[in-house]
């Protein structure tokens, strides 16, 4: 079992929610991205997740499609993702981190290539959000060769068997997709939810954690009641906004705070 | 018959890269195509719609004076530009459209660039009476004002697309982004052979009518099949549907990307002559990225032409050796748009001009003997903008 996998099974196993933040890789700048990925950590993450800013993100919403132009349009390009990743485990960064990208980048740089090198910058698993079940088959066995978890992601509309098949070639943990939509577009409705993570949990033990649709603490708290925890993405880059530098991690220590303490419950 | 092999792909190319929530529906889709492919009902209406409402079978017209201005092979022109609409689109959207309305789907919705698919599709919405909204770049809203405005005449909502470079490829994420955030009451028509499968494959089997046609006309007043075939390549809707009934016959089938300013300047619509192999909007194909994966715009003086992909069905074809990509720049496709306005009396679309732009090349290569078909597949009138701006073409 690897990092990422242990890390969260051993919240779920001491009575806790996970709390997971997403951060667009090189937002809002290189150096204030990897201050957030310190401060995360210090404000109680218990993994993250580094986004791989792509030209045409078709799964986000408009927060995490903005975040990942503007890092993009500074002329940010993936080895700076791997680098960036790096230097916060050189800072001492300890917890898990999972890449999530979409498949064109990987493709491009060689999916063994990719893999080796998100290994080397201290990665610990890797999301694919448009490589489904179907068309895995190309690139999970390389990432698990490599030694990174490989989280697929449940959607609503998955249906029961579907998710059968689904969880039996996921490692690390089950990404719940709260609402059918992109990122942090919609409010999720709860019997949804509870639907979909009661499907999952009949097929599997790993951790099944909630995302796209954790838009503040309240929600958090809701969200990870129904579940393992939590990964809070568009929300926390809104939060960041068009700060940098201590006054972005600033805010983000505050938002994650918060997000912490509901997860106590 | 190239048929998609197992899940979609053809060879390495296809294949349904869509986030994990769209994976039911076009599931779905595939289960309501293949029962729909079945039911005799369902092709006698489309056919019926495409004979007493698009007007098919469109003419296979001998270009006499075009012949006389190239030399070398006899040219015939599929007239596609005689469509309702103006535009091959038509056939494709009125299948989707009927297929969406047999699966209970209320509302469509659709990307366009320069606004053919959209109008197609807003038409055929309005002719069941189905709400329809169309995504389109906020650059392409301002280039393309009278397809705007001719959708919203139709009923469709026309929506703007801020992101990225506002362009058809942002258009298309976007009615990726609808289609997954109401995908339970929405159909996605794509326009084009492009996309998850199934629609590169549901999309050529509505097209194919233009091959098909051409094949029966060529045998029934030439008694013969032609020697080759010329058509325009963007996403590659036109050609797979001229080309998909030739694939077995000695036939030569020649696509024309858009080389925009020159494939050199990388201001250009090249996807497979200058383009990688990748993955977006749901299929591995090839396309115009940069070193990280990232993809870049295209460029063509032809708005339909100007996608930075193709769809997977020509990416094989080509890569098999059975159809033959060439490149035709934004001044060739004006200089052949003006000796076509000449010689025939056809205004052509600027994407048809890419095909007539090589028909030359073709028609001697083949010699006088032989026989070359160009797919026209839409009239120019809504270019004549775009060819005043650049002036007198055949000085270029």
């Amino acid at each position: 079992m690897n990092r990422l996998e242990s890390a969260l099974r051993s919240v779920r196993d001491r009575g806790g929610k996970a709390l997971v933040p997403f951060l667009t890789a090189g937002f809002p700048d290189r150096q204030t991205f990897v201050d957030l990925l310190l401060e995360a950590e210090r404000a109680g993450a218990d993994a993250l997740e580094v986004g791989i800013p792509f030209s045409d993100p078709s799964a986000d919403g408009p927060v995490i499609q903005e975040a990942s132009a503007r890092v993009l349009a500074a002329g940010y390009r993936l080895e700076h993702a791997f680098a960036d990743l790096r230097a916060a485990r050189d800072r001492g960064l300890g917890i898990p981190a999972l890449f999530m990208t979409y498949y064109n980048p990987v493709l491009s740089r060689g999916s063994e290539r990719f893999a080796r090198e998100a290994r080397q910058a201290g990665a610990d698993g890797v999301l694919v959000v448009d490589l489904p079940w179907e068309e895995s088959g190309e690139f999970l066995p390389v990432a698990r060769d490599q030694g990174l978890d490989t989280v697929l992601l449940v959607a609503p509309t998955t249906p029961e068997e579907r998710v059968g098949r689904i969880v039996a070639g996921a490692s690390g943990f089950v990404y719940c997709v709260s609402v059918t939509g992109v990122t942090g577009q919609k409010r999720p409705v709860e019997a949804t939810v509870d639907d979909l993570v009661g499907r999952v949990r009949r097929h599997t033990d790993l951790p099944a954690l909630v995302g796209f649709g954790v838009s503040d603490a309240a929600s958090a708290a809701a969200l990870a009641a129904r579940s393992d925890g939590v990964i809070v993405g568009s929300a926390l880059i809104r939060t960041v906004g068009d700060h940098a530098g201590a006054s972005a991690v600033a805010r983000a220590r505050k938002f994650l705070d918060s997000l912490r303490e509901a997860l106590k419950g | 018959m190239t048929e998609p092999q197992p899940r979609g792909h053809f060879g390495p190319f296809g294949g349904q890269y869509v986030a994990e929530t769209l994976m039911p529906a076009l599931e779905e889709l595939e289960a309501a195509l293949e029962a729909a492919s079945r039911d005799p009902g369902f092709w006698e209406e489309f056919w019926g719609l495409l004979r007493t409402y698009v007007g098919r079978p469109t003419p296979l017209t001998p270009a006499h004076r075009l012949t006389e201005a190239l030399g070398g092979a006899r040219i015939y022109l599929k007239r596609e530009d005689l469509c309702h609409t103006g535009a091959h689109k038509i056939n494709n959207t009125l299948g989707q459209v009927l297929l969406a309305r047999r699966m209970g789907k209320r509302r469509i919705i659709a990307e366009t660039g320069a606004g053919q698919h959209g109008v197609a599709t807003a038409t055929a919405a309005a002719l069941f009476g189905m709400e329809c909204a169309v995504y389109m770049g906020a650059e392409d809203v301002r280039r393309q004002a009278p397809n705007v405005e001719r959708m919203r005449l139709l009923g469709a909502e026309v929506v703007p697309v801020e992101s990225g470079s506002r362009t058809l490829k942002d258009a298309m994420n976007e009615a990726i982004r609808q289609w997954v955030t109401h995908v339970e009451t929405t159909f996605y028509v794509i326009g084009s052979v492009a996309g998850p499968h199934p629609y590169p494959a549901m999309v050529r089997e509505f097209q194919r009518v233009i091959g098909e046609e051409t094949r029966a006309q060529c045998l029934e007043t030439l008694g013969r099949l032609p020697d080759a075939i010329v058509a325009c390549l963007g996403g590659g809707s036109n050609a797979m549907g001229m080309f998909a009934p030739f694939l077995e016959d000695p036939v030569t089938l020649v696509a024309v990307e858009a080389a925009g300013e020159g494939v050199e300047t990388g201001r250009h619509a090249a996807a497979i002559g200058a383009g990688r192999v990748g993955v977006l909007h749901g299929m591995k194909s090839f396309f115009l990225q940069d070193g990280d994966g990232q993809i870049q715009e295209a460029h063509s003086i032809s708005a339909g032409l100007d996608y930075p992909g193709v769809g997977p069905e020509v990416a094989w074809l080509v890569e098999s050796g059975r159809v033959r990509t060439v490149t035709a720049t934004d001044a060739d496709a004006l200089e052949a748009f003006h000796l076509t306005a000449r010689t025939e009396g056809i205004l052509p679309a600027l994407e048809s001009s890419h095909a007539l732009a090589r028909a030359g090349d073709l028609a001697r290569e083949i010699g006088p003997d032989g026989i070359l078909v160009v797919n026209l597949s839409g009239r120019g009138d809504k270019d004549l903008a775009t060819v005043l701006a650049a002036g007198k073409g055949g000085a270029a």
